[in-house]
């Protein structure tokens, strides 16, 4: 294939790849479509045994006594472990180490693990627990942030201040002189509630000690790499005796990005037992594992000028973290942080405060700490296009931050197509036809967000590579990609294999990748911030042509002719200037072995670190090699007489640098978009109201406090086909030069603009808002209501003077 | 209590506890782990099977109730290794992500085409509403499910 003549200054164009850019199959997809995939509890060994853990029926209690001679006693029970024996706290953001395997000392919320016992079988294992004896001291429940600040009892008791996780302050510009020079103030308050991310998998870990110093588990874990150091740290083991496999995952969205209890515990019962260990959650333990969205309350005051640019945001935040760290820090400097575009603001200023909670903690879920924020500020724009009679979306043009340029806060961006986001979904929502004239009850909002590929920076300090990979090739004509990250459905492994077939001249089916297993693969930190398809890519990328550098050689020099004379393409090595000449690919790779010798290379990558970011304490959490842009229109159908909202269709552009693999990125598009929508309007993370016995189920602390309001799918509903409207995807391609070519991320960015873009069609539907999430009809029938009354008392007033 | 019924075409036998779900027999003593377990209470749909040709929840069914009837997983969806219709529209459509929905997906959508050949995509929408599917907002998998009923009506 001769590639085509091109424009040096311009990009490359789709019809210059052979591979990329092409609808592939997904590799692995055969094997999830007949069954023959091998989840984690799909998993089983010869002598394996169950392992049930005992949680703490107490949102808050010191732990006085655990009797486990009962439990032990019981024919079946193979054995029991409590906290002390795994006394090391740990924590995935090395600055937090605050939680232990198993509660040792104090249970900081209901279903906080405390014992565990490895069984025959999980009906055993279930029984033992109920043997268990633990003595608790009951304390003060504090559920909510404003109980725990008001509160002298501390959650975790060597914590400096106070129930204090995390506090954070920064200032760009002097953002009152904007304020008080503004033409148009804009203050809101927003909250934002608690969501799961509801994996349809549950974690599920199965270890094995073979007591011959090496301990194998396979987890549904998306971090490999961190549950690795974190099993050595805790178990007391050197990393080396340790090997972490990830097995297929069904589906992960964050909930499974730091180390859990239960990895822990089969490790920990399978060294004491000998035998293999399986510890699989049921749906209750999932919600009580959580690390979902946190719970956001937001004080946003915004200054603009008569022409609606942004002089000035000040954002007051209080996140809800409920018992324990998991990546709290970076949350909390993510909640302001990742603000800063696609708009451009001259000030900024944010304040947040993460508080600890007895309640399940709260982690990175899908677009980590900053979908919260997204929803308040795009809900101001909306008010201040409304106060300043300007469309909505010339309001966002108006402050686009542009292209190769620096955000307020640092933060170097390259490639931007949000401006290009905003024409495609206004073109395909005639939105110029339709936005405030469509009659009452119909509505359009607009929303617009950006997103990281990855962070800069490891969780802890490291000069190593983020991203490895190995390929070899073989005498049949094949490769084999040997990558530590963890495909968790969003589809990496087969970006890899696309980006190793387009420089190899391979199809995409002859391409093998073994990814996260750490006995087998190089490091890869894990499937976390939209980091894989940048970061691998490149190291992917790296690899291939190093490879492919070697078999064109060969062949040049079979064929008496320069390498740049071949090329590699359809399974084929040509001659670019004869298309006539070519041989099959495996015989140019048996001739370059016959030269080189066994083939094979490796490929790493890591991030850009000088210039990239501001020189503040802080400054690079939340900096990325490129940013991904997004932009949504939403229309609604509202019910104002019963609150119902109906989502008639959702417009999603999404800028993703270059789409690798387009129907993988239409995927993440419409995964996100369905996602955030659910978040707006159906899901909720939450206790049951303080008082309420759910059913009987379980004992329960004083006041009843602290209890999740759901235990199942049922009463934690999430969409089906039926609550999901039809998604139009829209593909928007800037290649940013930081990304593998031009490639960044489309998994995270594209579920930011659909909650904002809800609440902004429902104002426009029937002008009210609602800016506490989740919007519910009976919140919609309270605005409704309240405005009607506001209406009757301007009209009594006005009959009133008019007497 | 030994139970006879067919099995993917198989005649087998099995000495079970009486109220076992058919999950667990399936998946622990047959080993077919096809059929996954997401919610454990007839929600999620990944462990659908198809008993005497009706499509079921394998999670809410007593073991005992399947003496003399004829079940069929996803294992048995393909044959002689030629994936059906409805799997390879799935894999062209990008109508699977992490997988783990995925058997029951294509399970469910495998009867919906039986039972409604002509099903307007409102239609298989409210057919494969009791399926829950976390990854794909279900986009993809419906057009998957529309163009292999195109498909069928194509090639008669």
């Amino acid at each position: 294939m001769v590639k085509k003549k091109q424009n040096r200054e311009s990009e490359p164009v789709a019809e210059d790849f052979r591979v990329i850019g092409k609808n592939h199959g997904k590799v692995g997809a055969m094997d999830r479509l007949t069954g023959v995939a091998k989840y984690t509890d799909d998993l089983s060994l010869p002598r394996m045994l169950h392992a049930k853990i005992l949680r703490s029926p107490h949102a808050h209690a010191r732990i006085l006594n655990i009797d486990t001679s009962a439990a032990e006693a019981l024919d079946g029970v193979f054995g029991v472990v409590v906290g002390s024996e795994m006394p090391t706290r740990y924590g995935v953001i090395p600055w937090t180490p605050d939680e232990q395997a198993l509660a040792a000392d104090k249970a900081r919320y209901v279903g906080d693990a405390v014992a565990a016992v490895a069984a025959r079988d999980e009906e055993t294992a279930n029984a033992a627990l109920k043997l268990i004896d633990v003595e608790y001291e009951v304390l003060e429940p504090l559920c909510s942030p404003q109980a725990a600040l008001a509160s002298p009892l501390k959650i975790h008791e060597n914590n400096k201040k106070g129930n204090i996780s995390k506090h954070v302050k920064l200032e760009f510009g002097e953002v009152d002189n904007n304020l008080k020079k503004a033409d148009l103030i804009i203050e809101g308050h927003y909250e934002f509630h608690g969501t799961n991310h509801a994996a349809i998998e549950p974690h599920c870990a199965l270890a094995y000690y073979d007591n011959k110093d090496l301990l194998t588990i396979w987890s549904s874990t998306q971090v490999p790499h961190y549950l690795h150091r974190e099993l050595a740290k805790v178990l007391v083991l050197e990393t080396r005796q340790i090997r972490v496999i990830q097995p297929p995952l069904g589906g992960a969205f964050g909930a499974k990005s730091e180390p859990f209890d239960l990895e822990f515990v089969a490790a920990k019962l399978s060294m004491k037992t000998g035998l293999p260990v399986k510890c699989l959650y049921t749906r209750e333990e999932v919600f009580f594992a959580h690390r979902g969205r946190h719970p956001f309350s937001m004080d946003y005051r915004m200054g603009f000028d008569q022409n609606g640019h942004i002089l000035a945001v000040d954002a007051q935040t209080i996140l809800d973290g409920g018992a324990y760290s998991s990546f709290g820090l970076v949350t909390t400097y993510y909640s302001g942080q990742l603000l800063c575009s696609p708009y451009t603001f001259d000030t900024f200023r944010f304040e947040s405060t993460r508080v600890y909670t007895n309640k399940p903690t709260c982690g990175p879920k899908r677009g980590h700490g900053s979908v919260q924020p997204r929803f308040a500020i795009e809900v101001q724009l909306d008010k201040a296009a409304h106060a300043l009679g300007l469309d909505p979306i010339e309001l966002r043009r108006r402050n686009f931050l542009g292209e190769n340029t620096r955000t307020v806060n640092g933060f170097v961006v390259g490639s931007n197509g949000f401006p290009e986001c905003l024409d495609k979904i206004e073109e395909a929502s005639r939105w110029r036809e339709r936005y405030d004239k469509l009659p009452y009850g119909r509505g359009l909002g607009v929303a617009g967000s950006t997103y990281i590929s990855g962070t800069n920076y490891c969780v802890y300090p490291s000069d190593l590579p983020q991203a490895g990979v190995q390929i070899c090739l073989d005498r049949s004509g094949r490769a084999r990609i040997f990558a530590g990250c963890s495909d968790i459905g969003q589809g990496s492994d087969t970006v890899l294999a696309v980006i190793a077939a387009e420089n190899l001249g391979l199809e995409v089916n002859d391409i093998r990748v073994v990814s996260a297993d750490t006995d087998l693969t190089p490091v890869d930190l894990g499937a976390y911030s939209s980091r894989i398809t940048l970061m691998m890519g490149h190291a992917c990328l790296m690899a291939a042509e190093n490879l492919g550098k070697k078999v064109r050689e060969a062949v040049a020099q079979h064929w008496e002719c320069s390498a740049k004379q071949v090329i590699l393409a359809g399974r084929r090595a040509q001659r670019l200037d004869d298309p006539e000449m070519f041989i099959p690919i495996q015989e140019a790779f048996v001739l370059a072995e016959a030269i080189y010798g066994t083939l094979g290379t490796v490929g790493y990558y890591d991030t850009p670190k000088e210039g990239v970011h501001g020189e503040y304490r802080g400054a690079p959490i939340g900096a990325s090699p490129a940013y991904s842009f997004t932009a949504h229109v939403v229309e609604v159908d509202v019910d104002a007489e019963t609150g119902d909202v109906e989502v008639i269709q959702i417009w999603a552009a999404h800028d993703c640098g270059r789409a690798l693999a387009p129907i993988l990125v239409e995927g993440q598009i419409e995964g996100s978009v369905y996602m955030g929508a659910a978040e707006a309007l159906m899901e909720n993370h939450e206790l049951m109201p303080s008082g309420l016995n759910p059913g009987g189920r379980r004992k329960h602390g004083p006041g009843l406090e602290g209890v999740l309001a759901h235990t199942s799918l049922l009463d934690y509903p999430i969409p089906t086909t039926l609550d999901t409207p039809d998604i139009a995807s829209i593909i928007v391609e800037k290649p940013d030069p930081r990304g593998p070519y031009g490639a960044k991320e489309a998994g995270e960015g594209p579920l930011h603009p659909v909650i904002p873009a809800i609440a902004n069609a429902i104002y426009d539907a029937i002008g009210v808002r609602i800016d506490e999430l989740p919007i519910t009809p009976e919140k919609i029938v309270a605005a409704v209501q309240a405005r009607e009354e506001e209406n009757m008392k301007g009209v009594r007033h006005a009959s009133a003077s008019a007497l | 209590m030994k139970i006879d019924f067919t099995l993917n075409g198989e005649q087998r036998e099995i000495d079970v506890t009486p109220m076992s779900r058919l999950l667990d027999v399936l998946r622990c003593d047959f080993e077919l782990t096809g059929s996954k377990e997401g919610c454990g209470e007839g929600e999620c749909g990944a462990c659908t099977v198809f008993v005497d040709g009706k499509a079921v929840n394998s999670c809410l069914i007593p073991v005992a109730q399947m003496q003399g009837r004829e079940v069929r997983t996803v294992e048995s969806l393909a044959s002689n290794e030629m994936l059906s219709d409805v799997q390879q529209a799935l894999i062209k459509f990008g109508g699977t992500q992490c997988g783990i929905c995925t058997p029951g997906i294509a399970m469910m959508a495998s009867a919906a085409l039986e039972a409604e050949p002509n099903a307007s995509r409102a239609r298989m929408r409210e057919l494969m509403a009791g399926n829950l599917c976390r990854c794909t907002g279900y986009q993809l998998i419906i057009d998957a499910v529309i163009s292999a009923a195109e498909a069928r009506r194509r090639h008669g």
